[in-house]
C-alpha cells in the first residue's frame, strides 16, 4: 500500500527515525564521560554477544516456510545442519553455503516426494 | 590528546577482509529492504536516504511496513527505538573498548554500530592493544557495510525486483547471524547465555516492536552472568584458561595505555 506522507513528512519522519536509533547507539558511548558503569553490568558485558545474536537468530531460522520434507519443515532442516555448520567450522562462507545448499536440496527433494 | 592518533590502513583492510564473507548475507537483506521501500511508494533517493539515516534493517522493514499502514509518527518512530534497542547493549559493551576516544569520535563511531559490525569487532578487541587501531578496525568493518548497504537498499528501490521467490535468498540472513554467533560463544557460561536468549526469544517473538528480542537478549545477558558468578564455566574453561583471562571481563582495557 502507497504511504500518503508529503515529502517533507518522510523526510522528517526518516530523520526521526535516524535519530532515535543513534540515541540507542550512542548512549553508554557518550555516557560514560559522566558516568562510571557499575562493576555488575560491566562484568555482565561479555555475554552481550552470545545473547543477543542467539536472540535474533532462534526466531528467524525457526520461521517455517511450509514446505516439508518427511516430517520436518526444509527450513529446520537446513537450520539444523548450519549450526552444526557454524559451530564445527566458525566460517561464515561455509554456514551461508552449506546452510543455502541443504536448503535448495531439502525444497528439490520435497518437491520430488510431494 | 589522541587526535594526532595516526590511522592505521592494515587494521581497516583487516576489518574490510574480515567483513568480505557476509556480503553473502547483506546483498539479499538490501534487496528485500529496497524493494518493500518501492512496495509502499518511496522513490529510490529516498529509499537511500532511509538507509543513510537510520542504517539498521530489521527497524527500516517494520518502519516501512507500518508507512504503508498509515501508522501514525509517533508509533513508527518509537516502534523504530524499540527495535533498535539492543544497539544500546552494542553501545556499553563497546565502550570500555573505545573509552580514550574523543566524544566527536564516538558519536561518529556509535551511528556506524550495526549488529555486523559489532559482532565483529567485539571479537577482535581484545587483540588489539591499541585503542586507535580497535577504531580503524571498527571503520574497516563498518564503512563497507554502509557502502553495501546504501548501493543494495538503492538497487532493491530502483530495480523493484522481488528476487525469485523459489530461491529462498532471505534464509541467507538467519544463517549471517548464526555465522556470527558460533565464534562469540566462547564458553560454558556464554552457551548458557545464548541458548536463554534463544528459548525466550522464540518464546515471546509474538510480542509487538519486536520487544521479545530485547527482553530475551537481556535476560541471557544476565543468565550468563549468573552462569559464570556460580562457578558454572569452570570446569569447561580449565582447558582455556588463556582465553578467559584474556576477556577478563569488566576489565577496563585501556588502563595504563597512553599514559604516562
Amino acid at each position: 500500500m502507497n504511504h500518503d506522507a508529503t515529502p517533507l513528512q518522510l523526510w522528517i519522519l526518516f530523520a526521526a527515525m535516524g535519530l532515535v536509533t543513534l540515541v540507542a547507539r550512542a548512549s553508554f558511548l557518550l555516557l560514560q564521560d559522566r558516568w562510571t558503569m557499575p562493576a555488575v553490568v560491566r562484568r555482565a558485558l561479555p555475554y552481550v554477544p552470545p545473547a543477543v545474536l542467539a536472540a535474533l537468530v532462534a526466531p528467524a531460522l525457526l520461521e517455517p516456510s511450509g514446505r516439508e520434507l518427511l516430517v520436518a519443515d526444509v527450513r529446520w532442516i537446513a537450520g539444523a545442519v548450519a549450526v552444526a555448520v557454524a559451530w564445527r567450522t566458525r566460517s561464515i562462507l561455509a554456514t551461508l553455503g552449506v546452510g543455502m545448499g541443504v536448503l535448495w536440496l531439502a525444497t528439490a527433494l520435497a518437491g520430488a516426494v510431494a | 590528546m589522541l587526535s594526532a592518533m595516526s590511522f592505521s590502513w592494515e587494521a581497516y583492510r583487516s576489518g574490510a577482509t574480515d567483513v568480505a564473507p557476509i556480503v553473502a548475507g547483506i546483498l539479499p537483506f538490501g534487496l528485500v529492504t529496497g524493494v518493500a521501500a518501492a512496495n509502499v511508494g518511496l522513490a529510490p533517493h529516498e529509499a537511500v536516504g532511509l538507509s543513510a539515516l537510520v542504517f539498521a534493517g530489521a527497524s527500516q522493514l517494520a518502519g516501512l511496513a507500518l508507512l504503508g499502514q498509515g501508522a501514525g509518527f509517533v508509533v513508527i518512530v518509537m516502534t523504530t527505538f524499540l527495535i533498535n534497542l539492543r544497539m544500546a547493549m552494542y553501545s556499553a559493551s563497546l565502550a570500555p573498548w573505545l573509552e580514550r576516544l574523543r566524544p566527536g569520535t564516538r558519536l561518529g563511531l556509535s551511528y556506524l554500530i550495526t549488529d555486523q559490525a559489532y559482532a565483529f569487532a567485539i571479537l577482535r578487541f581484545p587483540h588489539e592493544p591499541h585503542v586507535g587501531r580497535r577504531r580503524d578496525y571498527f571503520l574497516g568493518t563498518a564503512t563497507p557495510l554502509l557502502a553495501l548497504w546504501l548501493a543494495t537498499t538503492w538497487a532493491g528501490a530502483r530495480l523493484g525486483v522481488e528476487l525469485p521467490p523459489s530461491w529462498q535468498l532471505e534464509f541467507a540472513i538467519p544463517l549471517m547471524f548464526l555465522a556470527l554467533l558460533a565464534p562469540a560463544v566462547r564458553d560454558r557460561p556464554g552457551l548458557v547465555a545464548a541458548a536463554v536468549g534463544a528459548l525466550l526469544a522464540i518464546a515471546l517473538r509474538g510480542l509487538p516492536f519486536n520487544l521479545g528480542l530485547v527482553i530475551a537478549a537481556s535476560a541471557g545477558i544476565a543468565a550468563g552472568a549468573v552462569a559464570e558468578a556460580t562457578g558454572f564455566g569452570r570446569r569447561a574453561d580449565a582447558a582455556a584458561s588463556a582465553g578467559v583471562s584474556e576477556r577478563a571481563p569488566g576489565r577496563a582495557p585501556d588502563r595504563g595505555e597512553e599514559r604516562p
